[in-house]
């Protein structure tokens, strides 16, 4: 049974109307905040779109490098959905929605993009790399919490610096942050587009998400290479469907790109 | 047992605070669009979010009760949020202990009778900490169960109390709770208009004629705290 909203909304896309009023290409008001956890976590952010609210924060450890890549350190992304943020969440360890939000929208964005050189986080070959972990929560779901959490992630990455490593002890001092911070070589942006009636929406809202079809996150860099897609929904997509949105979603992706720091 | 620091003196805090200062606070109501009640508490670099959801349905039937909704509590530190290193996900033996105490800190000012068979939930998630996690919690918890409009007969208020070579102090940082004259810690959450109090827990060592000396202190960084958080839920009703 559809509910009331989600009558409205297919209903309004048949008169070529979105529901809350946007442009089909037309995100709400994006925000980025760096620093929102400067005493505890080694980088930090809040990304609010519109409504929807997510913090992601990055914490930094020592650990043994994988056999395979002896001389490389990693990163490890975490997304919690929090039953905080919204009556459909519940408490207990991640759900599927969570673990496909950190394996294919942060995790994917960032690895492929090669954005993090993870041989310079070696610090010793075979013994000591550092672990950057990334933990992404939702605050508020108002809908898109999939390119607000990729955003977020990056803006902590970002935003973070090493803390001091006292080579004597082997261990880390986090009350010492030093000034070095990781080196971004590019902005990975995921931007979702779903598919409702043969229309294509960017940014959807909850009602949005609910009555959608399919949807496809399409992570690109900043030279418009594509380093990520997450598929999702019951409904599928043709060739021209996927053509188009990769076209929507690259260039708000290239206007998502001038909200973050840009260091280069 | 004679401890070390026996007779040691302070003469100031590390921060420069007078011993009865609490750090600056910040307080916000309806900062969660979606729940049915939400607050943000700051004091100093400790920050909490709560967020309230109900009354709705419990499950499983046995956990229901016909007496009015029952209250669940959810703290949680995010896992940037420690001082060290990353804290794991998932409920700790800690993590379920605040529960327990934030729970019994709150239930006293509700009413939950007209609720039968139903549940409350309240989730607190902390940012960034610096010492006073469990009072900030409660503190935005509070707000949020009076965002969400119940019934409340006071708001409750919460503060750790310390106690620092000889001197009581309010308002612990990590730094002094870590302090090398060795420290106490005593959270403390109070009905500010009554003065009951419902959280009462000590982490350390006082002397028995310490104990008014803890509750004076208490009670006056309570009304402090209150006031701020009073404040903070009427803006949201000003225009």
């Amino acid at each position: 049974m559809k509910t009331i909203t989600v009558t409205h909304v297919l209903a309004s896309l048949e008169k070529d109307i979105r529901f809350d009023g946007r442009k089909f290409d037309e995100f709400r008001k994006i925000e980025v905040q760096y620093g929102i956890s400067k005493k505890s976590a080694e980088g930090s952010a809040r990304v609010k779109i519109g409504d929807t609210e997510v913090v992601a924060g990055v914490k930094m450890e020592i650990g043994k490098p994988f056999p395979d890549n002896p001389d490389e350190g990693t990163i490890m992304a975490n997304v919690e959905l929090l039953p905080l943020s919204s009556p459909d969440f519940e408490t207990g360890p991640p759900d599927i929605k969570s673990i496909e939000l950190a394996r294919a929208v942060i995790d994917r964005g960032i690895r492929e993009s090669k954005t993090l050189d993870f041989k310079k986080l070696c610090i010793k070959k075979g013994e000591k790399v550092w672990m950057i972990y990334i933990d992404a929560y939702s605050i508020n779901d108002a809908g898109n919490l999939a390119d607000a959490m990729g955003i977020a992630a990056l803006a902590a990455l970002q935003d973070a610096k090493f803390p001091k490593y006292d080579e004597k002890s082997e261990r880390i001092v986090y009350d010492e942050k030093t000034k070095k911070k990781l080196d971004l070589s590019q902005l990975p942006i995921p931007v979702t587009v779903i598919k409702i009636k043969g229309k294509y929406l960017l940014d959807p809202s909850l009602e949005e998400e609910k009555a959608k079809e399919a949807r496809l996150t399409i992570t690109t860099v900043d030279n418009g290479d594509i380093v990520a897609f997450q598929k999702g929904g019951n409904g599928t997509l043709t060739e021209e469907d996927i053509l188009k949105m990769v076209e929507l979603s690259t260039k708000k992706g290239k206007e998502i790109r001038k909200l973050l720091k840009n260091e280069k | 047992m004679k401890r070390s620091w026996e007779g040691l003196k302070l003469i100031k805090r590390i921060d420069g605070r007078k011993f009865d200062e609490l750090r600056p606070i910040e307080a916000e109501t309806g900062v969660i669009p979606r729940a049915d009640g939400s607050a943000r508490f700051k004091i100093g670099n400790t920050e909490a979010i709560a967020a309230v959801y109900g009354p709705r349905g419990l499950y499983p039937k046995f956990l229901q009760s016909q007496e009015g909704a029952i209250l669940r509590c959810y703290y949680n530190m995010m896992s940037f949020s420690g001082s060290g290193e990353r804290v794991r996900p998932g409920p700790s033996r800690r993590s379920k202990e605040i529960n327990l105490i934030t729970e019994k800190a709150l239930f006293p000012v509700l009413d939950l009778s007209e609720f039968p068979g139903s549940t409350v939930e309240v989730y607190i998630e902390l940012l960034q900490t610096d010492a006073g996690t469990r009072c900030a919690g409660i503190n935005a918890a509070a707000m949020a169960l009076a965002d969400a409009g119940f019934q409340m007969r006071d708001i409750v208020s919460a503060v750790s109390i310390g106690r620092i070579g000889n001197q009581i102090v309010a308002d612990l940082n990590n730094e002094e709770e870590h302090h090398e004259q060795g420290s106490t810690d005593i959270p403390i959450a109070m009905l500010p208009r009554t003065g009951e109090i419902s959280l009462f827990q000590m982490d350390g060592f006082i002397k028995q004629n310490e104990i008014q000396e803890v509750l004076k202190t208490a009670k006056k960084a309570i009304i402090q705290i209150a006031k701020v958080q009073q404040e903070a839920l009427k803006l949201r009703y000003k225009k």
